[in-house]
């Protein structure tokens, strides 16, 4: 190595470190933009070095994601990014392993990896950019798409009912649960940390707007006006509050969440405490997921909604490795087998 | 009484028949290993019924097992066998077409009761131990139930224990028409039953009251010898071709020092590969069953990437599952194996029977112009050398690799004279180097001249890349749409699996004349119904000869050259004919097919029949 490579790689990173060298081609206003410029400007606060990260990504607008960072990277097949993810990291435990989804990708195609990914409990971290449609193929309805929508492919209306991701992440026995958006960069970022930090398989779904055919699909959580009033920012061992004074709180009256009016006597001391390790309370949590335009709603969850500690697959794995180790390994040994004869 | 006389046979084929409780293929596999060490040729194969607890004593239930041992070279488990064993009326149903005429029928009479009448199916009036239908077969009719109860009625044991002893008295019996010595299966009995010695106790007992019975009762007139075959010297150990394909994988991973990773999904009859695989975590195997045969190919694909030798196992119906996968894995160009242990299909098929019919898939199955390299074994024992010429071909090419065997030969079994580790050739892997840059750039679609692209694996300082199946340019490795470019990456990664054929040995001929009269053109597991045939038509004069393809994509370059030296090309198959399409439009020859898609073997008359009938024209 030169003294200039040295230098070189001994320089802390920085965000531009983690641009590729390729033109992003992403609609003009695409929320995968934001989503891609949070996690460049986090990498190098992650401690790693660069050749370390992977990124694998499926098929959609989203899924390009992995030519854009000067990472190791797999644009893959639709739907398939969480297993080749999990074969990745079961050879490979050493590498940082990121997956890039698309809504249809993680839980139509792929549904079934996903959630087969989330109880093995890899550590890998699981981005879901969801836009509620099918970017790529020009607008057709996706599982997270709302009863009734029209698309091309649904004129009269969507008759499927949708998925809520959280809650499926959880119901698979996710170990990290969290919910950000492309238009608040502070809290994806902050999330994709926590992500990274988290030991185990971090799903962290993201509203993700697409401009062109399904724009404006998370305005009222996004825009200024109605943000503060129709989401609620969850904070580990902080109550919870919204509202655009901050005035309201969510009480739990038995299993049942219920909004309370600060201004009306009650104190943030009876409200519900976030607590991410509570898998009851997440549970409920995940499933504050009525439509903005329904009376009485609640608020729509943001944040690490759950987090838990269980091995990992790939630990296990090396685990079982390491223990069988000490049989050695002698292939003459293990081709000749138990019996063998001798023809003269 | 009367001694037996004794007669020496060359060879001889004997079928154990019963109900999936009765244990015949323990017994099989202990006459099969009693005869390897007494240096008989041999090969066996086990006859499973596709339900797993069928009711006992109906048809569904028969499980069987067939052994073939010789004082000459044995290649096949024989067309039928010259001794039936059975247990009940439900195997001798299902069985008695594979016995020669006027073949030995040894009955357990106890299984042809009223009960077990009615449960194969069978009239009341209609036993065929009783209404002369079994006229012409040596027909030996014994109660071994009762016998077996009999000897046992010290021994402690309940009804069930002491019945389950059963197939010891007939292997007893067997061991003493054939005069095999029983120390090795009462070395076996007392290790397998370590913690529980009454029942260790019970079977040996058994076991030689089996034989003592031939000894004493002058029920059978003959006890036959077969005598030492001549075979190569050296040590031998008998294997099916499931676990001679797993031991290959193994080695490949120690030659290529790569670790090994196995993606898979279960499936009959690839599942063993799977079992075994999983059991040598201490050769630092990883071994994850995947929830299904995408996961299985795609975890195989993203463990390929991260530096693994990376292998996916399956049969047909799972196979037709990973085909996108594969796709990517020849846009990506990554090293895989994908092994395809073939049965009947199409989609379920006949999960537990043979067919060698996924050829063509595995040669055109994909979207777009997707080729793969494909090998094939053609015997249990070969199935080791087919998993490291996949492997090998795979790693030093970059290249996905079909590796097929199929249901007879992956469970059937045959003597191994196996490889030492020294013996096996190293296969030449290495990982791109961080100088591996030019000019500060890295390519990672760069050539060498196998055409093959550089394996940099993640982890690797300076040797950041992006991969997917968007069509690559050459070199760069960056997305292209230019219509150029895709039309020369189409035919670049079609050069590159032609390529391989400067890297594999010339065809050879397995037996007879460079030049004559007809050419057996084989592939798979057809082998050694083919290789009996052609040195049964050599001994009787005919002009014949054998070559059986290992490679079928590429094909060894001297092949067409070969092909143009008899006058007649016969190319057996049990399918419609796909290998033949395959010739017929890469070298222009009028071959001729013989076809057979019963889910069962080829005889070798049939082989026979077929070729006489084309010479004789
Ligand atoms: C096997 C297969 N089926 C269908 C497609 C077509 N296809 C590509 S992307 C896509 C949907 C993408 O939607 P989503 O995952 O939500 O990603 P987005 O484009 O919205 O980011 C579909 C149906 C494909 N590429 N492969
Ligand atoms: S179609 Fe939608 S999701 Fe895709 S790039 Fe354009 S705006 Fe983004
Ligand atoms: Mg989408």
């Amino acid at each position: 190595m030169t003294i200039l490579e040295t230098s070189v790689n001994e320089k802390k990173l920085t965000s531009k470190d983690f641009v590729s060298d390729q033109e992003v081609r992403w609609c003009p206003g695409c929320g995968d933009y934001s989503i891609l410029k949070q996690v460049q400007t986090v990498m190098p606060d992650l401690g790693r070095a660069r050749e370390e990260f992977v990124f694998i990504s499926g098929i959609g607008c989203s899924s390009r994601f992995p030519y854009y960072m000067e990472t190791f990277g797999m644009h893959s097949i639709h739907g398939r990014a969480t297993a080749i993810a999990s074969g990745l990291k079961a050879a490979r435990p050493d590498l940082s392993v990121w997956i890039v989804s698309g809504d249809g990708d993680s839980l139509s195609i792929g549904g079934n990896h996903t959630i087969h990914l989330l109880r093995r409990n890899f550590d890998v971290n699981m981005l879901v950019f969801n836009n509620q449609i099918y970017g790529l193929t020009k607008g057709q309805y996706s599982p997270t798409s709302e009863a009734g929508k029209i698309t091309k492919s649904t004129p009269m209306g969507s008759i499927d009912h949708p998925f809520n991701p959280a809650a499926l992440a959880l119901g698979a026995d996710g170990t990290f649960v969290a919910r950000s958006m492309d238009r608040d960069p502070k809290h994806l970022q902050a999330i994709l940390k926590r992500a990274y930090q988290h030991k185990g398989t971090s799903f962290v779904e993201i509203y993700q707007n697409c401009n062109v055919f399904n724009d404006g699909a998370f305005e009222i959580f996004t825009e200024k006006s109605s943000k503060k009033l129709e989401t609620l920012f969850v904070e580990q061992g902080k109550p919870l509050i919204f509202g655009e004074n901050n005035d309201k709180g969510i009480k739990l009256d038995g299993f049942k969440p219920v909004i309370v009016n600060l201004n009306e006597g009650h104190s943030a001391n009876d409200l519900w405490i976030h607590d991410e390790t509570d898998q009851v309370k997440a549970n409920i949590l995940a499933r504050f997921f009525d439509s903005p335009e329904k009376e009485g709603h609640l608020p729509r969850p943001f944040g690490v909604f759950y987090t838990e500690d269980r091995p990992c697959y790939e630990d296990m794995m090396t685990h079982q490795l390491e223990e069988a180790a000490s049989k050695g390994a002698d292939l003459d040994k293990l081709i000749a087998g138990r019996e063998t004869w001798i023809v003269n | 009484m009367l001694a037996a006389v004794n007669e020496t046979v060359e060879s001889v084929v004997i079928r154990f028949a019963g109900d999936s409780g009765d244990g015949m293929q323990l017994t099989g596999s202990q006459f099969t290993n009693t005869s390897a060490l007494l240096g008989n040729d041999l090969a066996t194969f086990p006859d499973f019924p596709a339900e797993i607890r069928a009711p006992i004593g109906t048809v569904a239930g028969v499980s069987g097992f067939q052994v073939h041992i010789g004082s000459s070279r044995i290649y096949t488990p024989g067309d039928s066998c010259d001794v039936l064993v059975v247990m009940n009326v439900a195997a001798l149903k299902s069985n008695l077409r594979h016995l020669k005429k006027g073949g030995t029928i040894i009955a357990n009479t106890d299984g042809f009761d009223a009960k077990n009448m009615r449960l194969a199916g069978v009239a009341d009036d209609k036993n065929p131990l009783e209404d002369g239908s079994l006229e012409g077969y040596d027909v030996k009719k014994l109660d071994v139930t009762k016998i077996t109860r009999a000897a046992l009625t010290d021994s402690g044991l309940g009804v069930k224990e002491i019945d389950r002893c059963k197939n010891m008295f007939v292997l007893g019996l067997i061991y003493w028409m054939y005069h095999r010595p029983i120390e090795n299966t009462v070395n076996f009995i007392e290790s397998k039953f370590k913690k529980n010695p009454a029942v260790a106790e019970a079977n040996v007992k058994v076991l030689k009251a089996g034989w003592n019975y031939g000894e004493t009762t002058e029920a059978f007139a003959s006890r036959y010898e077969v005598n030492k075959a001549k075979m190569d010297a050296g040590v031998y150990r008998g294997i099916t071709g499931n676990v001679a394909a797993t031991y290959g994988l193994i080695a490949a991973s120690v030659k290529s020092e790569l670790p090994l990773f196995l993606g898979s999904y279960p499936i009959t009859p690839a599942s063993d590969i799977l079992h075994e695989l999983s059991k040598y975590k201490n050769f630092g195997i990883k071994t994850f069953q995947a929830e299904d045969e995408i996961a299985a190919i795609t975890s195989a694909i993203g463990a390929a990437f991260g530096g693994s030798l990376a292998i996916t196992t399956s049969s047909g119906p799972g196979i037709a599952l990973k085909t996108e996968a594969i796709g990517l894995a020849t846009v990506l160009e990554l090293p895989i194996v994908i092994v395809n242990v073939q049965r009947g299909g199409p989609s379920t098929g006949l999960p537990t029977k043979t067919e060698q019919a996924d050829l063509l898939q595995a040669m055109y199955g994909r979207n777009g112009e997707c080729p793969v390299a494909i090998v094939a074994a053609q015997s249990p024992t070969d199935c080791f050398d087919a998993a490291f010429e996949a492997c090998r071909i795979a790693v030093e090419h970059m290249v996905p690799v079909f590796l097929l065997t199929d249901g007879y030969i992956a469970n059937g079994s045959e003597p191994w004279k196996f490889p030492t580790t020294a013996d096996l050739p190293t296969i030449k892997a290495a990982y791109s180097k961080p100088e591996d840059k030019k000019d500060g750039k890295f390519l990672p679609y760069e050539r060498d001249e196998k055409l093959s692209r550089p394996w940099a694996i993640p982890g690797t300082p300076g040797l950041e890349h992006r991969i997917g199946g968007l069509e690559k340019q050459n070199g760069t490795g960056n997305i292209s749409y230019d219509p150029a470019n895709h039309e020369f990456m189409i035919h670049l990664r079609a050069e590159k699996i032609e390529r391989i054929a400067d890297y594999i040995p010339d065809q050879a001929l397995d037996n007879g004349p460079e030049k004559g009269d007809l050419l057996i053109l084989g592939w798979g597991g057809t082998y050694g119904a083919l290789k009996t045939a052609t040195r049964d038509l050599l001994a009787e004069g005919y002009s014949v000869a054998h070559a059986h393809l290992r490679h079928l994509n590429p094909m060894p370059k001297n092949l067409g050259n070969m092909l143009k030296n008899y006058k007649q090309v016969l190319i057996p198959e049990l399918n419609s004919g796909q290998l033949i399409k395959i010739i017929r439009d890469k070298y222009f020859i009028d071959a001729k097919g013989l076809n057979k898609v019963q889910g069962l073997p080829f005889t070798t008359i049939e082989v026979k029949n077929k070729v006489k009938e084309l010479i004789s024209k």
